[in-house]
């Protein structure tokens, strides 16, 4: 009989589910000249998330929607695309969230265009590992009879960084990227200060060398769009004005 | 095969909409040193007049007494006051002073340096700037 009653509440909550109008960006950079959108009628629940939107467009509406997922809880940074003119990731925003009988999807700025919603993160990554994402130290945990030892403050240091997932919303909300092709962006800025903060690190100077370059932190003006946009909390505003720090003697 | 960059440009760096107050002042702190630019250039413009004479300079000096001139010299105000007020707050950001310590973030994960502090600096600058620009419009065509 609860078994029954369930059913009922759940199949009154199904007829119960709204209708949004999901514009999706079509471009093929083989053969298209421009983008184009297409507007596909989805219903959506309150729990409904624009990549489920998107995958259920995929599934019944129009296979040929390129889309790239993985993980479907902000965790792996597959999924990022603009979405109502803001970058975000598609597996971590709720439909009803954003309050709109239209939901335009977009692939994310600054980047190169696969395929409709799915950029290439390449150059990003290239900038990531040009910041030399790992602990220099000659002093090695394994070889050592001591593992590095460090206190819950110099944990807190940089612990917030290293919750990046290199989704690259950042850097498609940042207004030097959206002009400058060679700036390093928040993303690798934010992680060369990870690295720098880790009292176990010893590469600070090899890095502060590599960013203080024409194209490099000098060109953030802390407008902060990357700190809005991250969806782990990673504050890249933040990490990048305290790297500057150290340049300008602030900090040692 | 050339590739699309698909990058915003001018158009999305200078579309103050998106991102809240932090983005506003970006892009007035662009417009007011892009603002502040132009007047120096006027400004060694109009003051290398004398060079050409007594007359020249005098008539460059009618057209900052015109309701133009005034109104553009109120803009200059605004700009200014914004620009350096504003930019103390970036400078002592850029330094890293005043944004924050790092902290573990939760969720609703609310940036530490887009603090309350940040964001009244921000206010006080546009309003500090529009105080100046109303002394200006009092000064200027008062009497």
């Amino acid at each position: 009989m609860a078994n029954t009653q369930i059913a009922e509440e759940q199949s009154s909550s199904e007829v119960s589910s709204k209708t949004v109008t999901l514009k999706i960006a079509k471009f093929n950079p083989e053969h298209d000249s421009g983008t184009q959108f297409v507007d596909f009628k989805v219903q959506y629940e309150r729990w409904t998330t624009v990549l489920d939107a998107i995958l259920d467009v995929k599934e019944h509406l129009d296979h040929s929607v390129a889309v790239r997922y993985s993980c479907r809880q902000a965790s792996c940074g597959s999924c990022g695309m603009k979405i109502n003119g803001r970058p975000r990731l598609a597996c971590f925003t709720k439909i009803s969230e954003l309050d709109s009988d239209v939901i335009t999807v977009e692939p994310m700025n600054n980047y190169p265009i696969v395929r409709d919603l799915v950029v290439d993160l390449e150059g990003m990554f290239d900038t990531h590992k040009k910041m030399k994402p790992f602990i220099i130290n000659e002093d090695s945990e394994i070889t050592n009879t001591k593992e590095f030892l460090q206190t819950p403050e110099q944990i807190e240091e940089y612990i917030q960084f290293a919750n990046c997932i290199k989704c690259g919303l950042c850097n498609s909300a940042c207004p030097t990227m959206a002009t400058d092709s060679s700036f390093l962006g928040p993303q690798a800025l934010t992680q060369a200060y990870r690295y720098v903060a880790d009292n176990r690190d010893k590469g600070k100077n090899e890095r502060l060398k590599i960013i203080d370059e024409s194209h490099g932190i000098w060109r953030c003006h802390f407008a902060g769009s990357c700190s809005q946009v991250c969806p782990k909390g990673v504050d890249p505003a933040m990490g990048i004005q305290l790297l500057r720090g150290y340049l300008l003697g602030f900090r040692k | 095969m050339k590739r699309n960059e698909n990058r915003e440009g001018i158009k999305g760096m200078a579309n103050p909409g998106r991102y809240g107050i932090e983005r506003v002042s970006y892009w007035l702190m662009r417009i007011t040193g892009l603002g502040l630019l132009a007047y120096l250039i006027g400004h060694i413009y109009e003051t290398s007049s004398i060079l050409n004479g007594k007359s020249v300079w005098d008539s460059m000096l009618q057209l900052t007494q015109t309701t133009q001139g005034h109104v553009i010299l109120t803009l200059v105000i605004g700009m200014c006051v914004f620009h350096t007020v504003n930019g103390i707050r970036l400078m002592l950001g850029h330094g890293g002073i005043g944004v924050g310590k790092p902290t573990r973030p939760d969720y609703p994960y609310i940036p530490n340096s887009q603090n309350m502090k940040n964001k009244l600096c921000i206010y006080a600058s546009i309003g500090v700037a529009a105080l100046a620009m109303m002394y200006g419009l009092s000064v200027l065509f008062g009497e």
